[in-house]
């Protein structure tokens, strides 16, 4: 980080531009899947992974700006929150989705889970009876 | 060049909020919702990011962290609802 | 859940963590400061009891150097994965949910195996099976049986990275048996 020399300075301001622009356009890809994507599964691809490199671009991008050594902690902190928080929201509401049945099984090639969670059910003595409310509840 | 950058991001961020918040409009459950709503959370947090960086500062960091940790514990709240709600209909 | 002491080696990860964080918010990184906040860190980790995490008891860095610069190498190509696939497939995009069963029964290890799933192109997790640790994964774009075993090797790959990370070394010795049968 030397300000010193203009060539250099005007490397580090290209870099955190083009850098800027494209975790802008991580967002958009997110915002892009969310809407086109099928069902709730997709989206959630969609939601998590675009967003953790969006973040990553835009703090890189500011730790270049800010050109001093003491914030990159600051930002490999907030960053490692980011990559151990969004897995497990994303865990969270998949697994709520899963057991809502929020899939479409006409776009799965295979569900192995699903043999299993019927197994389970049909030891706990449920009737599934989910086929109908799973096409009421959307 | 910085105002150019500026121009664009704010552009793209703005189609971005305005692609999940259609997504929170239509979405077809709870769960859609939540995950838009995460989504318009971290579009925030990108926005206060670009602006620290246009503008050198880094007043907002700690505003970023509470909105990241703001939509986390919301989707994983909801979630955990949404679960247990359902479970309790099963049983009745 | 029992109390016992745990061994300051074995806790010495969650407060040198915890030291840089505390610097890291304060953005000073002068000794005193540094000793005050592991001052603090002590202080929380025994007033706030959490059950210990298991480590293997090895660290070795020469593999953990690539393995992260491969996983960041993985997390670009996923966005542009996901970003390719809304823009060209959309709504018709295939996916299926897979099985995989993984050799280490750690918890610490099936956790960070989770997570890395979740964030490398095209899997997320959806349900984990602790007694048999086995992870239910959601594929994107997972058309066919071959592409299925392909996200099950994938997954299982990066359980072995993180084996001759910070696995045990009975789990090492096994994963080594194994790719050398």
């Amino acid at each position: 980080m030397n300000p010193e020399t203009l060539s250099g300075d005007t490397v580090i301001d290209a870099v955190s531009a083009v850098f800027m622009v494209a975790g802008a356009l991580m967002s958009l890809a997110a915002a892009v899947g969310l809407l086109r994507f099928p069902d709730l599964m997709t989206r959630m691809h969609a939601a998590t992974k675009p967003q953790v490199l969006g973040l990553f671009l835009l703090l890189f991008a500011l730790g270049l700006q800010m050109r001093s050594w003491w914030v990159w902690p600051v930002l490999v902190v907030a960053w490692i929150f980011q990559l151990l928080t969004v897995p497990v929201s994303a865990h969270m509401v998949g697994r709520a989705g899963y057991r809502t049945k929020h899939l479409h099984p006409e776009l799965l090639s295979t569900d192995e889970l699903e043999a299993v969670v019927q197994q389970a059910a049909g030891k706990r003595g449920f009737s599934d009876d989910d086929g109908d409310e799973a096409s009421a509840g959307r | 060049m910085m105002q150019l950058v500026l121009t664009v991001t704010a552009v793209v961020l703005s189609l971005a909020a305005g692609g999940a918040i259609i997504r929170i409009a239509r979405g077809p459950s709870l769960l859609d919702r939540v995950l838009a709503a995460d989504v318009l959370l971290a579009i925030v947090g990108a926005a206060l990011c670009i602006d620290m960086a246009a503008n050198r500062h880094l007043n907002n960091l700690m505003l970023l962290v509470a909105v990241s940790l703001i939509g986390f514990v919301g989707s994983v709240t909801v979630a955990r609802f949404v679960a247990d709600r359902r479970e309790k209909t099963r049983e009745s | 859940m029992s109390r016992k002491r745990i061994s300051l080696r074995q806790e010495l990860p969650l407060l040198v963590w915890l030291v840089i964080v505390w610097g890291a918010l304060w953005r000073d990184f002068s000794p005193g400061n540094l000793l005050f906040g592991a001052l603090i860190a002590v202080l929380v980790a025994r007033m706030f009891y959490l059950p210990p995490v298991e480590l293997g008891g090895r660290f070795n860095v020469l593999r953990a150097v690539p393995f992260a610069l491969m996983f960041l190498a993985k997390v670009v190509a996923a966005s542009f994965q996901v970003l390719y696939l809304a823009v060209a497939k959309g709504p018709r995009v295939i996916s299926a949910v897979v099985a995989v069963p993984l050799r280490s029964h750690s918890d610490l290890l099936v956790t960070a195996t989770g997570h890395i799933t979740a964030l490398i192109p095209g899997s997320l997790v959806v349900e984990v099976d602790r007694s048999t640790s086995t992870l239910y994964i959601h594929g994107i774009n997972v058309r066919s049986a071959e592409d299925a075993a392909q996200l099950r090797k994938d997954v299982r790959d990066t359980e072995a990275g993180l084996i001759r990370i910070l696995g045990t070394k009975a789990e090492l010795s096994a994963l080594n048996q194994e790719v050398a049968a």
